[in-house]
């Protein structure tokens, strides 16, 4: 199994906060990681840093080491924008633009440089139908996205990822502001889509952690306290703390 | 028991009045504004005084046509808006997403600045930098023209844009933001493609804002503008807009000429009618 | 493939929109740095004790504002004294006593609809409605002002009155108080800032007005007291720095007059932002 993402001996400080001490981290390639832990625990600084869109609050330093693709995402020659390409993101609450769906999907790809009618309808079905949404929005690309269901808003912004043509996904709680069956939905779509794309998962809800995930990594008060195969977390953790976590002792 | 009944009665009926005072004002300018407008219309020929490309209200045998007005009050909003508005709108969108908090907050108060200073005085920077500076990078024989107009209602709407669509821009929800910088957009692509476009309304609404104060602006023209009731051919030909019109003649001008810029005041009011609808509506737009 | 960069041309559009951007905010700063500065350096060198202390004499030719600063004076007590109470009312009487919100619509629109009207439209009417009933005067400019200056007092007592806690409406209610009791006792305490407010935001629009002062109040430059001021025709600064310069060309008087109001202009908006300053820091605490 190959790592697409590394992460070795990070940490990070919001001033004189430290957030993460000392990460390390290996993300395998084609399969779901669930990041699991209490509130504040860090989980989702650290997928907001795999992307760097840390980088926009000010006051942050990262020190340590992350690799994508065996490149240094800190890099002076690696460009930001590239990396956001590549490892798209999911946000909590659905967020589509205030425009039409097909402006919505079609926006990254213009932004990258895409023209051409003919390409563009292709670039957004395809997007579309890998979202597992297209036969819902197909007769009304023209119409405002934020007519759509928060379901469907949900599953519309991981189709505006993926029409970038991402390798990996990143998705902070997605399913936290949706109802169980659009919960579902996203589930099932995550699962379809660890095929052909690397999702990391933040998540709340343990029994999402066990349905969907491949790996789990626990953290704690900013450490990651033990990561490895999902079914092994959750039968035989290694930590005591991590057992106390899963078994609901705190949250 | 009973006393104090009739005293918040009265108290009631009194703050009703109070707020009822502002609509007594709208309604009583445009009933003044109608009745003292409609006969000069009327004695004139409606498409005679609307359409009529000539005025000259001291001749022997008048003609009180007021389209060169109509035309240049319309011709100068529009020429303000083209070059105020996106100075003002670029100028928004640095403040609003890309300045320091320091810089946002001097630039803010230079705009309120702005926008106190008494319009007489813009006319009379205009009149005595402006104009002749007009005369001589464009060779013509006088600079008070159509195009220093514009130029000064530009500069007048641009604090009213900038403050607007700053309060516009800083509306628009982080997440959208985030949500493009996610996708690869760098900054400057976010802001332009989804920020702006996110706050269109109130971006509109200050734009509409805009073309009423160009529209409504007397002094600070009729110290620029020439006064000289031409079509406005050319952007170096003398004008009178709508609101000078009004001014220039009301001092000494009696019956039928008199009745006329009334008139001219009533077209006026219609047009500020319809932009306050237009500007509410996109006000209303921005709320939902 | 991350170490490809940023197509040149994305790269381009991200320098030029910000470099045009960052010219808007130049442009802008230097407008108004630049205007400050011409009209200070052409108008400070004129303010003389003599043109701030005299009235224009034809006799030695020489000018003087005095009436002109009195008659600026005036006419902004006068507005004050009688925009407060109707606008402050109304106010009231739209967050305290108005059930229908069919009523507030159309007085909020009413009062918009205000805001929106031109002031040359303003000086035609108040030159129809009280100009030609009590001659022109500044009372007649004043009454003019008073009209314009209503949405202005309004809207900040509103704002004001917004930040008024329900909750001590309902303890003076609770109390047994009649509803006028409560609006004098508590509504009427919490309406100052926005009063303090509207004062200086009409302060800083009265200055600045000129059409509607034309034709109502006049342009003449004769030296009263308050009351015999406000029943005579008479220049405001503003008023006074048109007719100098657009019909007697004395342009030194103007840049003097201009500089003036500039110099009142910044302090006006310093204490705008002072007052609020210190209204939110005061709510916050």
């Amino acid at each position: 199994m190959t790592s697409i993402i590394t992460v070795k001996d990070m940490c990070l400080w919001y001033g004189a906060h430290q957030a993460l001490h000392h990460i390390g981290i290996e993300i395998p390639e084609k399969s779901i990681t669930a990041l699991i832990g209490p509130s504040g625990c860090g989980k989702s600084t650290l997928l907001k840093t795999l992307n760097r869109m840390n980088d926009l609050i000010p006051d942050v330093k990262i020190t340590g080491d992350i690799r994508y693709d065996g490149t240094d995402i800190f890099s002076r020659e690696v460009d930001v924008n590239q990396l956001r390409k590549e490892v798209g993101m999911v946000f909590q609450k659905p967020n589509p633009f205030p425009m039409s769906i097909y402006d919505n999907v079609a926006y990254g790809p213009r932004v990258h440089g895409v023209t051409g009618r003919a390409r563009l309808d292709e670039i957004v079905e395809r997007a579309l139908r890998g979202a597992a949404i297209w036969d819902e929005v197909k007769d009304r690309l023209r119409k405002n996205a934020l007519g759509l269901s928060g379901g469907q808003q949900q599953r519309l912004c991981i189709a505006r990822a993926l029409a970038v043509e991402p390798r990996v996904l990143l998705m902070d709680e997605p399913t936290s502001a949706l109802d169980p069956i659009s919960t579902s939905r996203i589930e099932e779509l995550a699962m379809e889509l660890k095929e052909k794309y690397t999702i990391v998962m933040v998540t709340h809800n343990m029994q999402q952690a066990v349905r969907v995930s491949d790996y789990t990594a626990f953290f704690l008060l900013g450490e990651l306290v033990e990561c490895g195969q999902t079914d092994d977390i959750f039968s035989q953790p290694r930590d005591k703390r991590t057992e106390d976590y899963i078994t609901g002792r705190f949250g | 028991m009973k006393k104090s009944q009739i005293v918040e009665q009265a108290v009631h009926l009194v703050f009703l009045l109070l707020g009822l005072i502002t609509v007594g004002c709208v309604l009583l300018i445009t009933v003044y504004l109608v009745v003292s407008g409609i006969p000069a219309i009327r004695e004139i020929g409606l498409t005679a005084f609307l359409f009529g490309t000539e005025w000259v209200s001291t001749a022997a045998e008048p003609k009180y046509g007021i389209l060169p007005f109509i035309l240049t009050s319309v011709y100068g909003a529009a020429g303000a808006i083209l070059i105020g508005v996106p100075i003002g709108l670029l100028a928004a969108v640095y403040l609003s997403k890309l300045a320091s908090p320091g810089v946002k907050a001097v630039m803010q108060s230079a705009v309120s600045l702005l926008a106190g200073i008494p319009s007489v005085v813009y006319g009379l920077v205009g009149m005595l930098v402006l104009v002749p500076g007009i005369r001589t990078l464009f060779g013509v024989p006088d600079g008070a023209s159509l195009l220093a107009a514009i130029l000064v209602l530009a500069v007048m709407i641009l604090p009213s844009t900038i403050k607007l669509s700053i309060t516009a821009l800083d509306a628009v929800p982080k997440e959208y933001e985030d949500a493009s910088l996610a996708l690869g957009a760098t900054p400057v692509e976010t802001y332009c493609k989804v920020s702006v476009p996110a706050a269109k309304s109130g971006i509109a609404a200050a734009v509409v804002l805009g073309v009423g104060r160009a529209i409504g602006e007397a002094m600070a023209v009729m110290m620029v503008a020439g006064n000289v009731p031409n079509m406005p051919d050319s952007l170096f030909q003398s004008v009178r807009f709508l609101t000078t019109a009004v001014s220039s003649e009301l001092a000494y001008a009696g019956g039928l000429q008199r009745q006329a810029l009334f008139s001219i005041a009533l077209v006026l009011f219609l047009f500020i009618m319809l932009i306050n609808a237009a500007l509410n509506f996109f006000l209303k737009r921005e709320k939902e | 493939m991350l170490r490809q960069p940023l197509s040149a041309k994305r790269k381009h559009y991200e320098r030029l929109w910000k470099a045009v951007m960052r010219l808007s905010v130049g442009l802008t700063a230097a407008l108004v740095l630049l205007l400050l500065a011409y009209v200070l350096a052409k108008g400070a060198p004129h303010i003389t004790w003599g043109l701030l202390s005299t009235r224009p004499s034809y006799l030695t030719g020489k000018i003087g504002i005095l009436p002109d600063i009195l008659n600026t004076l005036y006419i902004i007590i006068a507005t004050l004294l009688l925009v407060l109470p109707l606008g402050v009312g109304a106010a009231i009487y739209l967050t305290e006593y108005a059930a229908s919100k069919r009523v507030v619509s159309v007085i909020e629109y009413a009062a918009e609809t205000l805001s929106g009207i031109p002031s040359i439209i303003y000086g035609l009417v108040g030159m129809l409605l009280f100009s030609n009933n009590m001659g022109t005067c500044l009372l007649a400019g004043a009454l003019t002002l008073v009209i314009m200056n209503l949405p202005t007092i309004m809207r900040a007592t509103q704002e004001s009155l917004k930040t008024v806690p329900q909750s001590y409406r309902e303890g003076a209610f609770s109390l047994g108080a009649g509803k006028w009791r409560v609006v004098r006792t508590v509504v009427l305490p919490g309406c100052v800032d926005g009063i303090v407010t509207g004062c200086i935001l009409s302060v800083g629009r009265i200055l600045g007005e000129s059409a509607a002062l034309l034709y109502t109040a006049g342009f003449a430059h004769a030296l009263y007291g308050m009351l015999d001021g406000l029943a005579a025709p008479g220049a405001t600064l503003t008023v006074a720095l048109y007719v100098y310069a657009k019909e007697q060309g004395e342009f030194n008087v103007a840049f003097a007059i201009a500089a003036i109001l500039m110099v009142l202009t910044v302090l006006v908006n310093f204490a705008a932002a002072l007052v609020q300053k210190y209204f939110t820091k005061r709510r916050s605490a």
